[in-house]
């Protein structure tokens, strides 16, 4: 069992998930650094934690999908946290409408830009600061949409598949390095990105994610389907034959 | 547009749902003639809570704390945080909510948008009374600071005023000082209302918190078991908060489960599962005050029907005879449940406009829906409470006529000129005939 992180880097720190996690992981001794795009909303989060628990809870705002601010954004980190920071969570994403993406070429490329290559930028970055801390935890929130491109989501599906298997990749670098890297795959969770989705039985709570985080990390895993029926249901979908999967509306 | 249904589940409602994440969001833009109405967990049993035909703002993300000051118990939060999540905080730091009702599942906009009441209202009053401020977001964009310095009639507007006059977005409250999370509680076996009277008189002296259940379906009105109980300060206790809950009600049961039978068989075992006059035990304040909570959607066992709930106060008169001939009416229909509580309201009177307590007996019962023979009863019992001066608690309601909410309820004229064009419920629109 590892002991809870105490200095906690979060990256999309005003998604619904990650405000969550933030909450669960708060104790009078965490150290947090937020980032996120809206100034206001990551002080109202700030504020939150600290009055929760007394925590401590800086931010720092900036367009994350800019990647030539991720150098600056990671010493940013150093020097706010210190060198060594205990836990990193990456959480930002988008939700593209696939009917408005598939037609036009210019929106998949956004929709990687903030689903895939930015966070790949700043992935690339954390491995190398993970790789000489040789210790602590990188978190990645990708998505159950990972594991099989299909024909109502493919555009989201195909970004966090990229995600998930550089996440992946990058556990092997860091395995030696002592660094647990962890993918989170949540199902459909009642999120404002989906909010205007509708949501069957299935959908879950932002706050059952983050407690599921929470078990994650201290028991040092490297998957993480959350709510754990995902597990189920995607070794289902991707053991689907092709011949029958490429007929269904799914 | 979507259906929701309100915690009764017998009334439906087709709405356009806008969820609200963000104190700075705006209002959702409105189309000619369509109104909106904040929602907070949807705990209320009628339509109170529903806005057929309009939009519906959740706010249960709305859940930020804006400053908890540990020293003076000063709490402020934004509008959808409930009421479990800021005990989970507070109490650990020696503190407690001014009042709660009987589920710890409504938000903080929801607590002051129906003035809750619990078992202190003899000597705490409404929750109303211990909100030192809040800030009102308006239909037309601008946003109003309301507190006891400025804009309070607006403030009194808005506590019980069913969310109709603008959105809340943050809310201060004062807090209570306890030194440990048990209750010092007793339980009592009563035989008949003027037991309860008596022993409701002298317990609310010295008792912080009062309430009987009520074996409604009881030949002799009024038997059931007085529950009396004070913040413990023993310091062999801690200040632990409650544990999240486990059990979630898996389906709808099916309807006969709950029937006269099985009801009289569910009164019998509670009335005598203390087998002595009265029982001490110091308990923790989860099952004290949330006894329901544990089941999480504990509606569902009264199945597809659903049912309903009738809460009424009636002023204390001399030999209490319409509370009588009330309980008479219910335990000879045979349709009462389980689920019934009776308690003394005290004088302290609410800042509300709307507010629904007020000096007397309260009674409120659970009714599963049974169609045309349960609305003749209400019809019957709604003549008794209009008769009599009393009145019904919208938060529960689902059935009373206009006409009993306009001779019960007169301080509407007072309430109106507060109201927010653009909102509305589908309640507003049952009971308030004139828009």
């Amino acid at each position: 069992m590892k002991s809870p992180p105490q200095t906690i880097l979060i990256l999309g720190a005003s998604s619904a998930i990650a405000q969550a996690t933030a909450r669960q992981l708060a104790t009078s001794k965490t150290h947090f650094l937020l980032v996120g795009r809206d100034e206001e909303r990551l002080h109202s989060i700030a504020n939150d934690l600290e009055q929760r628990t007394r925590c401590k809870a800086e931010i720092f705002a900036t367009q994350l999908i800019d990647t030539s601010q991720h150098g600056k954004l990671m010493d940013q980190a150093v020097k706010v946290l210190g060198t060594k920071i205990d836990f990193t969570l990456i959480a930002y994403g988008t939700l593209p409408d696939q009917d408005t993406t598939q037609d036009d070429p210019e929106t998949t490329l956004e929709s990687f830009q903030v689903n895939f290559n930015s966070p790949a930028s700043l992935l690339t970055h954390l491995a190398s600061h993970y790789q000489k801390q040789q210790s602590g935890t990188i978190a990645v929130i990708t998505s159950v949409a990972a594991d099989r491109g299909r024909k109502t989501l493919y555009t989201y599906c195909a970004a966090k598949a990229a995600l998930s298997s550089l996440t992946d990749g990058i556990r092997g670098r860091l395995f030696s390095h002592n660094v647990q890297v962890l993918n989170i795959k949540p199902g459909v969770i009642d999120t404002p990105m989906t909010a205007h989705l509708k949501k069957g039985l299935l959908a879950s709570t932002p706050e059952k994610v983050a407690k599921d985080i929470e078990k994650a990390i201290e028991k040092g895993k490297d998957i993480l389907y959350t709510p754990r029926r995902w597990l189920l249901i995607m070794f289902i979908i991707r053991h689907i034959p092709e011949k029958i999967f490429k007929k269904l509306t799914i | 547009m979507a259906i929701g249904e309100s915690w009764g589940k017998t009334l439906k409602a087709d709405q356009d749902i806008r969820p609200r994440y963000w104190a700075n969001a705006p209002l959702p833009e409105l189309e000619d003639g369509k109104t909106m109405l904040p929602y907070g967990l949807g705990r209320s049993y009628g339509d109170s809570c529903l806005n057929d035909g309009g939009i519906l703002i959740p706010t249960g993300e709305m859940k930020k704390i804006y400053q908890f000051d540990r020293e003076n118990g000063i709490f402020r939060a934004e509008a959808g945080i409930s009421l479990a999540d800021i005990l989970q905080v507070i109490v650990p730091e020696g503190w407690f909510l001014p009042v709660v009702p009987g589920t710890k599942f409504i938000t903080l906009a929801g607590a002051i948008a129906n003035d809750i009441h619990g078992k202190n209202h003899h000597s705490a009053g409404t929750f109303g009374r211990h909100v030192l401020g809040l800030e009102l977001h308006r239909s037309d964009g601008t946003r109003t600071l309301c507190n006891k310095q400025q804009d309070t009639d607006l403030l009194n507007a808005t506590i019980g005023g069913l969310g109709l006059t603008d959105l809340i977005t943050w809310a201060e409250i004062q807090l209570k000082k306890i030194s440990t999370s048990m209750i010092e509680s007793e339980t009592i076996k009563v035989r008949d209302l003027d037991q309860f009277l008596e022993l409701s008189a002298s317990s609310d002296k010295d008792f912080e918190y009062t309430v009987s259940w009520l074996d409604s379906v009881a030949k002799n009105h009024g038997k059931g078991i007085f529950i009396r109980g004070n913040h413990s300060s023993n310091p062999k206790y801690s200040l632990k908060p409650h544990d999240p809950p486990k059990l979630p009600w898996p389906v709808d049961a099916p309807n006969f489960m709950l029937n006269p039978l099985s009801i009289k068989a569910f009164n019998f075992a509670y009335y005598n599962k203390q087998l002595g006059k009265q029982k001490k035990a110091d308990v923790h304040y989860d099952p004290f005050f949330f006894p329901l909570d544990a089941v999480h959607d504990w509606n569902r066992i009264y199945g597809k029907r659903g049912f309903f709930q009738y809460q009424f106060v009636l002023p204390t008169t001399k030999d209490n005879a319409a509370v009588r001939e009330i309980l008479s009416l219910i335990s000879d229909s045979g349709q009462g449940s389980f689920l019934a509580v009776i308690k003394t309201f005290g004088d302290i009177p609410s800042p509300g406009i709307l507010s629904f307590p007020r000096p007397g007996i309260t009674v409120a019962l659970d009714f599963p829906n049974c169609g045309k023979k349960t609305h003749k009863l209400f019809e019957q019992m709604d003549e008794i409470v209009l008769k009599n001066n009393g009145r019904l608690y919208p938060a529960k309601d689902a059935c009373m006529p206009a006409e009993l909410f306009a001779q019960t309820y007169p301080e509407t004229q007072q309430f109106l000129p507060f109201m927010d064009p653009a909102f509305s419920s589908s309640f507003w629109r049952r009971v308030h005939k004139d828009t």
